[in-house]
This record gives structure tokens, sequence and C-alpha cells, in this order.
């Protein structure tokens, strides 16, 4: 790889060194999560975690394993800073989409700790770019505090049936509710627009339907606002699911495969709008 | 009203929404005993179309207990139940669609691959029937050609382009852009395509004539038309007096009535003569309050006793259907008189010249008269604000 050869002696200055043979593999993730400019990032041994938030209701995780990266290496037990996300996905994007097959941007992202800028040296076809991108002091991500435990509601659906669902919302109305239920009609998308409402259901038994965990029916409304960042995730995703906890919080996990067939993982987060009890 | 559309047909039944959406904003739903009838008119009134499905259309079909029942409703909401055409072949199996009176709701069930099930309960508004006045079998003039000739043929014009004329001779059709006269003689450029009557599959000329009419209509019909594969027929008398665009098989009949251009607002090649189209302001809506009766009646239909034209004032008929007279106008219907404001603005106003025009109920037999009031003889398709306890 060329760019290892670059400072070699100067890698001990940086707590953070990840690199990649194709930049896309990052890219393409972080796009899926890029509604808001700043993103904290969060890296440990076991890889790269970033986290986008809107309006403490809604907050967004793409994981990038530590597997993912040619090479990852950490001097610290977690380094985190903030930084400007829009910027960092052209920099990343910074020779343009490539149309030559196989030819990649190769990234090396380095950090050298608190106060530092993030440094990204990329390369493609012999020529070499270096961005540095000032960092921010990172603020703690919120706890929605969802826990495997308290999940009262689960499916897991293929992508394909839910992309179809999510293109056809009716977005004159200003929120999406969701139904799921251990009877009919059993996951139900809804929405309530100027026209009138519209409901999309899955019945448990479809072959798009992988897993279906449904313990009490639970009637739930999001913000349609701030579930339509999500539409990128889905586009993205092979599979997702769907979980509800007894709060009404939801939480939508999408999982991805990158250029090279491997996995990573984006979740999003949403508070409700408000409580619907039914039945 | 509860009726099914399975397999190709929804598709059908969603290309005809989309090719309605080209005319009006809204969407008129009448089920009748021969079948769903959807129409729609555009603001200026001067552009109708109706697909009528016969029940055979259906996988199943009934028109309901209320046998008057008419609907309308804006067209996008209907077009949304419908959204990817190109998907929608591969993933919907069927369409149900059923009336909710209790709630006025019509719902749009899609069932869909996979076990997914796609509902739509869309609201919707009373309304009076609309129906335009029209008789093809007296026009004098019937072209028939298949789709793919007219698409090829119009393909050649800009997509801004407005009006068209076509004018035949014993054998030949020529169609060409409609150009302003106030436009600048220097960047003005003309199209003309001549094709031969050998390329109709029916070609009834019984005098050279020329119209003029507005050419993004048509497109609206031709869009169907494609996908359809039947062929198109052309129904015209003079200038001043609809075009009826038609299509028709086994199971339904479309119609895209159009105005055109009349013979005194109708320029000739060369002439400098503007007349009175400018000068022609819109009839105070004062009006037409007098006029119950004077309706652009272009003819009569099958459905008229012969009593009908008796009712049609010589006045009407002189105007030569360039008159925008509707009660709707009267009552100031916000985007009609919006939209002549604006068009007047703009100095070009295509819609306004074709006026609305052969807008009236169907008149009813002497026998259903006694059985209406005056005011219901009003027509077309009347807004819901009427405080007036229509029929429906």
């Amino acid at each position: 790889m060329p760019l290892s050869t670059q400072s070699e002696a100067g890698d001990d200055q940086y707590v953070l060194v990840a690199s990649l043979d194709n930049a896309k593999n990052l890219s393409n993730i972080l796009k899926a999560i890029t509604f808001k400019d700043h993103a904290l990032f969060n890296a440990t041994a076991n890889g790269l975690k970033v986290t986008v938030e809107d309006s403490k209701c809604l907050q967004a995780n793409a994981f990038i394993q530590a597997e993912i990266f040619q090479e990852f290496t950490i001097q610290e037990d977690s380094v985190s800073f903030q930084v400007n996300l829009t910027v960092l996905l052209d920099c990343l994007t910074i020779f343009g989409g490539s149309t030559v097959p196989g030819v990649t941007t190769a990234l090396r992202m380095c950090y050298k700790g608190y106060g530092f800028p993030l440094t990204l040296f990329l390369e493609e076809g012999g020529v070499v770019t270096v961005c540095k991108i000032n960092t921010q002091e990172p603020e703690d991500p919120i706890d929605f505090e969802f826990c495997s435990t308290n999940v009262t509601n689960k499916v897991i659906l293929q992508s394909d049936s839910l992309r179809e669902a999510f293109s056809e919302l009716d977005m004159t109305s200003e929120i999406l509710q969701i139904t799921m239920s251990p009877s009919q009609p059993y996951f139900r998308l809804s929405t309530f627009g100027n026209a009138g409402n519209a409901h999309y259901d899955y019945p448990k038994d479809s072959d798009m339907m992988e897993l279906f965990q449904c313990t009490k029916t639970q009637t739930n409304r999001y913000k349609m606002s701030l579930l339509k960042p999500s539409t990128k995730a889905l586009a993205l995703s092979c599979k997702v699911s769907v979980r509800t906890d007894s709060r009404g919080f939801l939480s939508l996990q999408y999982l991805v495969r990158n250029d090279d067939g491997q996995i990573c993982f984006v979740e999003y987060y949403c508070c409700p709008d408000e409580e619907v009890e039914e039945e | 009203m509860d009726c099914m559309v399975t397999g190709g047909n929804v598709k059908v039944l969603a290309k005809a929404i989309h090719s309605l959406s080209r005319i009006g904003e809204e969407l008129y739903l009448e089920p009748q005993e021969d079948g769903l009838a959807l129409r729609t008119v555009n603001s200026s009134r001067s552009a109708y179309a109706c697909f009528l499905f016969a029940p055979l259309f259906f996988q199943k079909y009934a028109s309901g207990r209320n046998p008057t029942f008419r609907c309308k409703m804006a067209v996008k909401c209907v077009q949304a139940v419908f959204r990817s055409l190109s998907s929608l072949e591969k993933t919907v199996e069927r369409c149900h669609i059923e009336l909710n009176v209790e709630k006025s709701r019509l719902t749009f069930t899609l069932h869909c691959k996979h076990g997914l099930l796609k509902t739509h309960n869309l609201s919707f508004q009373d309304s009076e029937s609309l129906q335009a006045v029209f008789d093809k079998d007296s026009c004098p003039n019937i072209l028939q050609a298949q789709p793919r000739l007219l698409v090829d043929t119009v393909l050649h014009f800009p997509p801004s382009l407005e009006e068209v004329s076509v004018s035949v001779s014993g054998e030949r059709v020529w169609f060409r852009n409609h150009v302003e006269e106030e436009a600048e003689r220097s960047r003005a450029m003309l199209t003309e395509l001549c094709i031969s009557a050998e390329e109709f599959e029916q070609f009834a000329v019984s005098a050279p004539t020329r119209i003029t009419f507005c050419l993004k209509e048509m497109r609206g019909l031709l869009m169907f038309a494609e996908s359809s594969g039947l062929p198109v027929s052309l129904y015209f008398d003079e200038p001043g007096r609809p075009v009826v665009l038609s299509l028709t098989d086994s199971v339904l009949e479309v119609n895209f009535v159009l105005a055109t251009l009349s013979e005194e607002s109708h320029p000739q090649n060369h002439d400098n003569t503007n007349t009175d189209r400018r000068a022609q302001p819109p009839p105070p809506p004062d009006d037409f309050m007098n006029d119950d009766m004077d309706f652009l009646i272009a003819m009569e239909t099958t459905e008229l006793a012969a009593g009908g034209s008796g009712c049609s004032p010589p006045q009407a008929q002189d105007a030569g259907m360039s008159q925008l007279r509707t009660r709707a106008a009267s009552e100031g219907e916000e985007e009609e008189e919006d939209g002549e404001e604006e068009a007047e603005d703009t100095g070009r106003p295509p819609n306004k010249k074709f006026r609305s025009l052969f807008f009236g109920s169907v008149l009813p037999t002497s026998s259903q008269a006694t059985n209406q009031t005056l005011r219901s003889q009003d027509v077309l398709a009347s807004d819901s604000e009427d405080e007036d306890p229509e029929s429906s």
C-alpha cells in the first residue's frame, strides 16, 4: 500500500490510524446518516462508531468494525471527536465518482488526539490529497436507554419491500404511525395526509418477513420529518429490524453490505411523538 | 360502489388516472349501471376527458344501491395510490375500490405480492355530474389512426407548444404548430407535417377544414393510447366546435373533448386582423345569473330526448362555442378566476381562447323536467360549497 510507507516513523504520534483500500466502504455508510452537519466519532478497539443526532429525538449510528479496515490502530481505550460530516464526506469523495472499474480511492485516516485536526490521506491513481479537518469538542451522545430486555415487539424485514412502502409514503402526513401486533394487522405503517389516510400492511407470514416476534399490540407515532432520513439507510441495506420497547421508542437496525461484501450496521433510534394506547 | 380490478387492468386504470391528471385537477367519479365513469375538466372548461370502464373491465363490479352517487376528489390524491406505474404490473395483483358512504371515504386497496396490502382511504366531496354534451356521430370529419402515427407526429413539436392546427383535405392531413400573430415573425418557427390519408385506418372528410386545439391535452390522451394500443379517432366539424378524440374497445370507452378556436378568432395564415379575440373581455359574471338556460351545448347526446335541442337558445349557438358560460364561473371558482387573471397578465392565454364551451348538464327529457329544479340543470360540476341540496 503506497500510503503505509508514508510517515511510518511518525505513526506513534497518532492515537488513531485507520486505513481502507476503498474509501467508499466508509463514505457510503456515512451517507446513510448525513442528515445533520455534525457527527460524533468514537473509536474503540472494536471499530468506529459515528453518531448523528437531531433535536434530541432522533439518533443515528453507523458502525464500521475494525475488521473492515485494512489497518486499524488505536493507542487509547476510546478516542472521540466531533467533526463536520459534510466536509468529511466531501473529502472522502474528493476524487469524484470513479467510473473505471477496479480503481478505488485509498484512505488513511489519522488523528493525533484532542485539539488536533483529523488528517485524511487520500490516493487514487497515484495522486495523493491530504485533508485536515478541524475537530470539535465531543459531546456525549444521548442514551436512549433502549435495551433488548425491554423490547416488546420485533420484526425483521427484507429491505426491498420496506423501501417500496417508504418511497410511497404520503409526505403531507406529519407523522408516521407504526402498529405492531401479534394479531391483524401484524405490522402496519400508516400516514394521515391531506388526501386521507393510507396503510401499508405486512402480514406475519409474508416471505419478506424474516422474523416476527410481537408480544403486545402497540401503536406509536413518530414525526415523519425525523424518520425521513432513515430512507437513505434503507436504500443501502438488505435487511432491517424494527423494534419497539415498552415506552414506544423505535429502533431501526439496518444491515448494510459494503462493496466488498462485508457487513456494517446502521441504526436509528427515535422517540415517539405521542403514545397511543390501543386495545 | 364496490369493484375489483385485476391483473393488467390495474395498470390500465392507473394510466387512465395519470392521463386525466394532465387535463384537470379534480377527478369526478361516477359509478353507473353501465360502468364506472372517471371524468375531469380543466379549469377553463375548455377540455373534458372521460374514461368509461364497462362492468366487464372489472372482475367484480357493483355500482351500488344509490344510482345517483357521484363524487369528486383531487386527482393528485388518486394518483398517489398508483404511484409508480412501472412497478405496478410487477407488484400489484388486484385493486379493490370500495365506497364507504357513512365515513365519506373511497377506499382503494391494493393487494400486492408477498402479502403486502396497501390501503388508501381517500376523502371525497359530493358533486354534480360532470358531463360534456357532444355527439361524435354527427361530426362530418372522422380520422382514425393507430396511436403510434399520432405519437410520432406530435413528437416533432416542442413540448412547450400549446396549440396545434390540424387541416384536412380530401386526401391529406396537415399538422402544424399554431403561432400567435403577436409572435415576432423573425423568431417564429413553423413546423408542418403532411400525412396521407392512406396512413389512416379511417379517413372521412366532408369538406376541407382546419381546426386548432390544445396539443398538451391531446398528449394526455396519446399517453394512454400508446400503452393501450387502441386506434385513436378524431371527430371534428368546423372551427369553434369541439374536437373529440376517442378510443374504444369492448370494455373501455375514452373520450377527450377539446375546444377548438372559433372562426372569428381563428387567424388565417398571414392575416393580421386580430379582430375580436382579445377585444372580447370575459362576460361579466352577473350575466350568468340571469341566463340559466344559456349553455353551451355543442350537440345533443344520444341520451337526450329530442326536446333537448329546443332548449338551446340561438345566442349560444351563434357564439360558436367560444364563450365561457358556466355557473361555476359565476360563482367565481378560485382557481378559474386566478387562471384567467394570470393568463391575461402574460398576454398569452391559450385556454381563454377556448372559452368553455360545451358544457351543460344533460338536459332532462320533458318527463324528467318536472322532477328537477331549474337550478339543477346548470350543471357541470358545481362546487361543493353549493348550499343547494342537490339530488345527490
